[in-house]
C-alpha cells in the first residue's frame, strides 16, 4: 500500500518514529535521574537490549515473510525451539557460526512442514502452527535424551555449552573501535559518563547500539533493510506480497501462487531459526529447554504492531527486548520502571482529562498513583514480576496498539489453485 | 453426506494417522539404535495390565477436561491457546482455598472445584475482554496469559499461599487439604468386576469427567448457548444478522472455556497429591489442544483421542526400564496431532466436493 502515501506522508512517518525515541529516551532520563539508577539508561542495557531483541525481530520477520504470502505462522516458537536446539547441537561440535547455518536450516525445515501442511493439504493455519510447536518441543526432548546421554556434559533437557564464540566490533571513533590496531577514542562513553538530563541518556543508547556487538547481531540487523528491499523492491517480493493481498488475481497474471507461499514460509522459519540460533551462540551458549520462553509468538506481536512491516517489527522487537534485558540488570533499574509507568500514566492520563475522555484518563491516573504509591513504599520488585514484565509489556503494548493497522488482505485465508473469489 | 458417512471418514482417517504416527516414531526409534517391534510389543505388555489401563484413565481425564475447554472455543472459531495457564493458577488458588478451610465433605470438593473454575474463568476472561474491547488476538494475549500466570503463580505460592516448612524441608507447597475435600477414590468398584489396580489408585474425577462430557454434549446441542455457538461458528455474519451479539458470545465462550480449564488440574489435585507442588503435572492444557484436533471437537472423539493419550503416556513408562527412551512418546504424540490435521483436512476437501456434485447434480435435475 505504500504507493498510496504521498513523499510528505511517508516522510512524516519516519520523522514520527524518530520523535517517538527521542521522547522514550527523554522519558527514560528524566526518570534514570529522579530514581538515581544510572543502570537504567546506560549503553550496557541497551546493548542487552539489542542481543536479547534480536532473537525476537528476527521472529518478527519470520512472521512478515509468512503473512506477506497469506500464511498465519501461529509456529514460529516451534521454529525458534529447532534454532536453538541444532543451533547448539552444531555449535557444540563445529564452532558458533556453523550452528547458525544449521540452525537456519532447521527453521527452515520446521517452515517447509509448516507450507505442506498449510498450502498443499488446506489446513487451518492456526492448527497447524500450534501442531509443529507441541510437535517441536517433545521431539527436541526426545532428540536431547537420544544424543546426549553419557558423557557429553548435556542432559535430557540441555545441550553441553559451545566453546567459542562469535567475534564483536565496535563503531570507531564513535564507541571506542579500534581502526588498524589505532584504539580511537570513545566519544559517546565519554559523554555517557556526564550523566546529563537527556544527552547522556542518548549516548547510552547510541553507545548501546555500536560498541561490542556480536558480528551474528550485525548480521541479523542488515538483514532488516535487505528484506524491505527483498519484499518492496524487486519482482520477486512483489509477487509475493500480491500472494498474500490477493491470490485469485496474481494466479491470473501468471504468478505461482503456491510456490510463492512455500518460499514465504520457508524463508519465515529460516528466520526464526536463526533467531534460536542466536539465542544460544549470542546468550546461553547451550540449548535449554524452555528457552524460547515465547518469544516466537513475541516476535508475532511486534511484527503485529510493526504493522507487517520488516522496520516496524524490528522496532518492536527491540522494545520487547528491552524489557528483557531489564531482568538481567540491577534491580534498582528495574524498580524504576515503577516510577517510569507513574510518570508515563500520569501525563497520557492528565492529557485524556484535558480531552474530556473521562474512562481512561481515570484508569491512567489510578494506574499512574498506584505504581507511585508502590514505588515509594518498596526497595524491590519480586523477580518474579521481573519475569512476567516483557509479557505484561506485550499485553499492554496489543491493547494500546493493534487497531489501526493493516494485514494483508488474505492473510490466514485458505487458497486453492484455481478457485474463484 | 449423511452423519454415518462422515463419522466413518473421522474414524478411518484417525486410524490411518495414528498408524502413520507408530511407523515415523519405529523409524526415529529404529535411527537412533532401539528395536522398534521390541519397544511396542513392551508398551502392549505393559499398557494392559489392569494397573496400567486405571493409570491411563487417570491420565486422560485432565487431558479431557482441557480438550473440552479447547474444543469449545473451536466451535466459533476462537482458539483458547491459554488453557496452561488457566488451570495452573486456577488449580494453585483452589488447592489454597481447600487447603485453609474445613467443611462437610461434598461440600469441601465443591468449593474447590468452583474456586478453580472461577480462577480460570478470570484468566481466561482476561484474553476474551481483550478481544473484544481491543482487538487482541486471543492467541496472543492468552500465550501471554499463560507466562504471566507462571510469574503470579510463583510470586503467590513463595509469598502468601505457600505452608510454613518443617526444619529440613525444601519443597514449596500449599497446605494439605483435608480428607473431606478429596475424592474417593474408584478401587472399590473394580474389585467389584473382579479388576486390582494394584497401587494405581483410579481417580473419582473420572466419573466427573464422564458427566462434564454429557454436559458439554448438551450445551452445545440443546441449548441456546450451544445453538448461537454453532451459529457464529459456521456463519458469523448470519449470526450477527440474525441478532446474536458476537462480542458478548466471545467473552461468553472464553470465560465458559477458561472455566472448564479450571477443573483440568482438579483430577490430580483432589486424587493425588491433595495440595500444590512446585513439581505439579505441566503441559496439560497444550496436550488438551491435541486431543481436542484429534476428536475433531465431539465429545465421543475427544473422550477417545484423552484415553489414546494416557495410554501412551502409561505404556511408554515401561521403555526407560528396557534402556529406550520413553520421550519417543512425543514424537508419537506430536506425529499422530500433525498427521490427523491433514488427514482431516484431505477428508474435508473431499467430503466438500462429494457434497458440491450432489448439489450441482440435484440442480440439473431441476433444471431439465
Amino acid at each position: 500500500m505504500t504507493s498510496l502515501l504521498s513523499p510528505r506522508e511517508r516522510l512524516l512517518g519516519t520523522h514520527r518514529w524518530l520523535w517517538l525515541v527521542l521522547g522514550v529516551v527523554a522519558v527514560l532520563s528524566v526518570t534514570r535521574i529522579l530514581a538515581g539508577t544510572p543502570d537504567l539508561t546506560s549503553s550496557g542495557t541497551f546493548g542487552s537490549a539489542l542481543r536479547l531483541g534480536t532473537p525476537i525481530f528476527l521472529a518478527g520477520l519470520g512472521g512478515v515473510y509468512a503473512e506477506r504470502v497469506g500464511i498465519v505462522n501461529i509456529g514460529l516458537e516451534g521454529m525458534l525451539i529447532l534454532g536453538t536446539w541444532f543451533g547448539a547441537w552444531a555449535g557444540w561440535q563445529w564452532g558458533p557460526w556453523m550452528g547458525l547455518a544449521i540452525g537456519v536450516a532447521a527453521g527452515a525445515l520446521g517452515g517447509l512442514l509448516h507450507a505442506l501442511a498449510t498450502v498443499t493439504f488446506n489446513v487451518d493455519h492456526i492448527v497447524s502452527g500450534v501442531a509443529i510447536n507441541i510437535l517441536a518441543l517433545g521431539g527436541m526432548r526426545f532428540l536431547s535424551v537420544v544424543t546426549y546421554s553419557g558423557d557429553t556434559g548435556g542432559g535430557a533437557t540441555q545441550s553441553p555449552p559451545i566453546s567459542d564464540v562469535i567475534g564483536k566490533a565496535s563503531a570507531p571513533v564513535l564507541s571506542g573501535g579500534e581502526i588498524l590496531g589505532w584504539e580511537s577514542p570513545d566519544l559517546l562513553g565519554n559523554l555517557e559518563d556526564q550523566r546529563w538530563l537527556f544527552l547522556s541518556d542518548l549516548a547510552g543508547l547510541l553507545r548501546g547500539l555500536t560498541v561490542d556487538v556480536s558480528w551474528a547481531v550485525i548480521l541479523a540487523v542488515a538483514l532488516v533493510p535487505a528484506s524491505w528491499w527483498f519484499l518492496w523492491k524487486t519482482p520477486l517480493g512483489l509477487r509475493m506480497r500480491s500472494v498474500g493481498e490477493h491470490p485469485v488475481a496474481a494466479e491470473s497474471l501468471g504468478v505461482k501462487v503456491y510456490q510463492m507461499k512455500y518460499l514465504g514460509v520457508v524463508l519465515s522459519g529460516g528466520m526464526a531459526g536463526l533467531g534460536g540460533a542466536m539465542l544460544v551462540t549470542e546468550f546461553a551458549r547451550i540449548y535449554r529447554e524452555g528457552q524460547t520462553g515465547g518469544r516466537g509468538f513475541i516476535g508475532l506481536a511486534s511484527m503485529i504492531m510493526g504493522n507487517w512491516r520488516p522496520g516496524g517489527a524490528a522496532a518492536a522487537g527491540g522494545l520487547f527486548g528491552f524489557t528483557f534485558a531489564l531482568e538481567l540488570r540491577d534491580e534498582p533499574a528495574v524498580h524504576a520502571l515503577l516510577l517510569l509507568i507513574a510518570l508515563v500514566g500520569g501525563a497520557l492520563g492528565i492529557w485524556m482529562g484535558y480531552r474530556r475522555r473521562w474512562a481512561p484518563a481515570i484508569w491512567l491516573v489510578g494506574t499512574a498513583a498506584t505504581a507511585l504509591a508502590v514505588f515509594l513504599s518498596t526497595d524491590s520488585i519480586p523477580r518474579e514480576f521481573v519475569f512476567i514484565a516483557p509479557y505484561v509489556t506485550t499485553l499492554v503494548v496489543m491493547a494500546l496498539a493493534s487497531q489501526h493497522l493493516r494485514m494483508p488482505a488474505a492473510d490466514g485465508r485458505p487458497y486453492r489453485r484455481g478457485q474463484q473469489l | 453426506m449423511t452423519l454415518n458417512r462422515r463419522l466413518v471418514y473421522a474414524v478411518v482417517s484417525s486410524a490411518l494417522a495414528i498408524l502413520f504416527a507408530l511407523a515415523v516414531s519405529a523409524v526415529i526409534l529404529a535411527v537412533s539404535g532401539n528395536n522398534p517391534l521390541e519397544a511396542y510389543g513392551q508398551m502392549f505388555e505393559y499398557g494392559v495390565r489392569v494397573d496400567s489401563l486405571a493409570s491411563a484413565v487417570n491420565r486422560a481425564v485432565p487431558l479431557y477436561f482441557s480438550a473440552m475447554a479447547v474444543a469449545l472455543g473451536f466451535k466459533m472459531g476462537l482458539f483458547n491457546i491459554g488453557v496452561e495457564g488457566q488451570y495452573r493458577i486456577a488449580v494453585l488458588v483452589a488447592a489454597a482455598v481447600g487447603g485453609a478451610i474445613a467443611l462437610p465433605a461434598p461440600l469441601h470438593v465443591l468449593v474447590i472445584m468452583a474456586t478453580a473454575m472461577a480462577v480460570g474463568a478470570v484468566w481466561s476472561g482476561f484474553a476474551g475482554y481483550l478481544k473484544i474491547k481491543r482487538g487482541v488476538h486471543e492467541v496472543i494475549s492468552s500465550i501471554m496469559l499463560n507466562y504471566v500466570a507462571t510469574g503470579v503463580g510463583a510470586f503467590l505460592l513463595a509469598n502468601w499461599l505457600r505452608q510454613e516448612n518443617q526444619a529440613g524441608d525444601l519443597v514449596i507447597k500449599t497446605p494439605e487439604i483435608a480428607p473431606s475435600g478429596r475424592l474417593p477414590s474408584l478401587n472399590r468398584v473394580l474389585e467389584l468386576f473382579g479388576m486390582d489396580p494394584g497401587r494405581v489408585n483410579l481417580y473419582g474425577m473420572a466419573v466427573v469427567a464422564v458427566a462434564a462430557g454429557v454436559g458439554f454434549h448438551m450445551l452445545i446441542n440443546r441449548t441456546r448457548f450451544g445453538f448461537e455457538l454453532r451459529a457464529s461458528g459456521s456463519s458469523p455474519g448470519a449470526a450477527e444478522m440474525a441478532g446474536i451479539d458476537p462480542k458478548r458470545m466471545v467473552l461468553l465462550t472464553m470465560v465458559i472455556s477458561g472455566a472448564i480449564a479450571g477443573l483440568v488440574g482438579m483430577a490430580h489435585l483432589l486424587g493425588f497429591f491433595h495440595r500444590y507442588t512446585i513439581d505439579f503435572p505441566t503441559m496439560l492444557g497444550f496436550t488438551g489442544i491435541a486431543v481436542a484436533l484429534l476428536g475433531r471437537n465431539h465429545p465421543v472423539g475427544m473422550a477417545g483421542g484423552a484415553l489414546l493419550f494416557g495410554w501412551f503416556d502409561r505404556a511408554t513408562q515401561i521403555l526407560d526400564l528396557r534402556g529406550i527412551p520413553k520421550e519417543i512418546v512425543f514424537i508419537l504424540q506430536g506425529v499422530i496431532l500433525l498427521s490427523v490435521v491433514v488427514a482431516y483436512a484431505v477428508v474435508e476437501v473431499r467430503i466438500r466436493a462429494a457434497e458440491s456434485q450432489v448439489v450441482t447434480g440435484a440442480l440439473r435435475e431441476e433444471e431439465s
